[in-house]
């Protein structure tokens, strides 16, 4: 058992320093406690196996308003903590009930309809890129316009405007961001869906916003208010998390130039290839978080009600009981076991939109840029530091 | 005693991540409406057994419940 009083407790998050996550020597169990910055003392859980159970667990709640939540960065007191729609924190019943009007959008027969629409997006990014001057920054040129167009198309929001939620997107995700700037972020989003899912009600459009509001609002199933909050969640985790994959997915492929010679030369291995990369990337850097709202135990250890938790997904796609050198990128491994997109009833429910992103922006990217390297030093790579992991830059030539 | 697999799943649990339909396709399907899980084939060919099995155990919410042979 752990002592709560024990000293030389770790404090999280760890910090993003490179493409290895950080972790303290948790010791062969590897669970351990750390000290969140709001002054809390949560549970860490690390091993693939724990993370497993733990996650799987109706023991665990997801909603932030409980208490004894850990939470990872401190919340402005005026900040209102309100259940709003975003399904990452929410528990059953209501989770499954919003989640449901959702998974049908998402399905993989779905978002195979729309792999034309999102190889256009790749091809005609890729194209303008190469006409651009040598060299040019990935990041703003491919990874972050491809992923923000898709989901733009797919929610009915003007992409025009992507200057403007994508600033307020990085505001939100940045350690660095003082909490009454992340506090405006937030609102400024939501002020921003509220106009525009008033705009798609008066005129309706072929798009998942307007028909949440048609089918669900107007019905009384969804209020507007929760809504605005599902589409806040959708609009950041579907352009923020794709944009850093393939940033930091060309970084990798570059810095394995074996590998990348395979890929290239048998370009079925694409799939393996995107799984590996979301394996070996881990990029929810900060893991997930819950509160035990009965006692239970993981992997041996009591774990009281209203204790908090933190699984450790980055650690988990490492453990070397399930990934023998995990900490080494290969993509002939068939990383099927990786929680990348979590565990348990809150599983990224965009993964197949991820996956065919990922897929057709990195097969296009590396066919119709034979010549691409990196045009400045691996290790002057900066990193974000973010609760998304990512690249800041990456120039490159071609 | 059967000498096939037996597979069954629970659409109450079900969460609709599509981990099984990407993995078997073969075995499992998801349904227009809700998206929940949808059983094509509760005993399985033989060459099905290591993709349903892969299934089973990346299911992040243990919809699907094996039976072995």
């Amino acid at each position: 058992m752990s002592d709560t009083l024990a000293t030389n407790v770790p404090t999280y998050p760890f910090g993003n320093a490179g493409l290895d996550p950080l972790l303290p020597d948790l010791g062969p169990d590897g669970v351990g406690r750390v000290q969140l910055p709001t002054g809390q003392q949560a549970w860490l859980f690390t091993r693939h196996e724990h993370l497993r159970e733990l996650l799987r667990s109706a023991d665990f709640s997801s909603d932030f308003t409980r208490p004894g939540f850990p939470l990872i960065r401190p919340i402005p007191e005026d900040m209102p903590r309100r259940p709003d729609g975003s399904l990452i924190r929410m528990d059953p019943p209501e989770h499954t009930k919003f989640r449901r009007m959702l998974t049908p959008e998402f399905m993989i027969k779905h978002i195979r309809m729309l792999e034309p629409l999102i190889r256009q997006t790749v091809v005609d990014a890729l194209e303008e890129m190469r006409a651009a001057e040598q060299p040019a920054d990935l990041v703003e040129h491919f990874a972050l316009p491809v992923p923000s167009m898709v989901i733009c198309h797919l929610l009915g929001i003007p992409y025009t405007d992507h200057d403007y939620f994508q600033e307020r997107s990085r505001i939100l995700l940045a350690w660095s961001s003082p909490p009454e700037q992340v506090r405006d972020a937030i609102e400024e989003l939501r002020d921003y869906l509220t106009r525009l899912i008033a705009a798609r009600r008066d005129s309706p459009g072929e798009d998942l916003i307007s028909r949440l509001a048609a089918e669900r609002v107007a019905t009384g199933e969804m209020t507007e208010e929760e809504l605005v909050g599902l589409s806040v969640l959708l609009l950041i985790a579907g352009h923020e998390t794709t944009s850093n994959m393939i940033g930091l997915s060309t970084l990798v492929l570059l810095e394995h130039p074996e590998q990348l010679r395979q890929l290239r030369e048998r370009p079925e291995l694409i799939d393996d290839t995107v799984e590996e990369l979301l394996r070996y990337l881990t990029i929810v850097r900060t893991g997930l978080t819950r509160v035990a709202v009965a006692d239970t135990d993981v992997g041996g250890h009591r774990i009281a009600a209203g204790e908090g938790v933190i699984a450790l997904l980055s650690a988990a796609n490492r453990d070397a009981d399930v990934f023998p050198d995990g900490a080494e990128f290969d993509l002939n491994r068939g990383s099927h076991q990786h929680m990348a997109f979590g565990f348990g009833i809150h599983q990224c429910i965009g993964q197949p939109l991820a996956r065919a992103e990922l897929r057709i922006a990195l097969s296009e990217m590396i066919t119709r840029l034979p010549g691409l390297a990196l045009a400045v030093d691996a290790d002057d790579v900066r990193y974000r530091d973010a609760v998304v992991f990512g690249v800041q830059r990456l120039p490159v030539t071609w | 005693m059967s000498g096939r697999l037996r597979v069954a799943v629970d659409r109450d649990a079900c969460c609709g991540s599509g981990n099984c339909v990407r993995t078997a396709p073969e075995v499992f399907d998801q349904d227009e409406d809700l998206g929940l899980v949808v059983l094509r084939q509760p005993e399985p060919p033989e060459s099905e057994y290591a993709v349903v099995r892969e299934a089973a155990y990346n299911c992040p919410a243990a919809a699907i419940d094996l039976t072995e042979p």
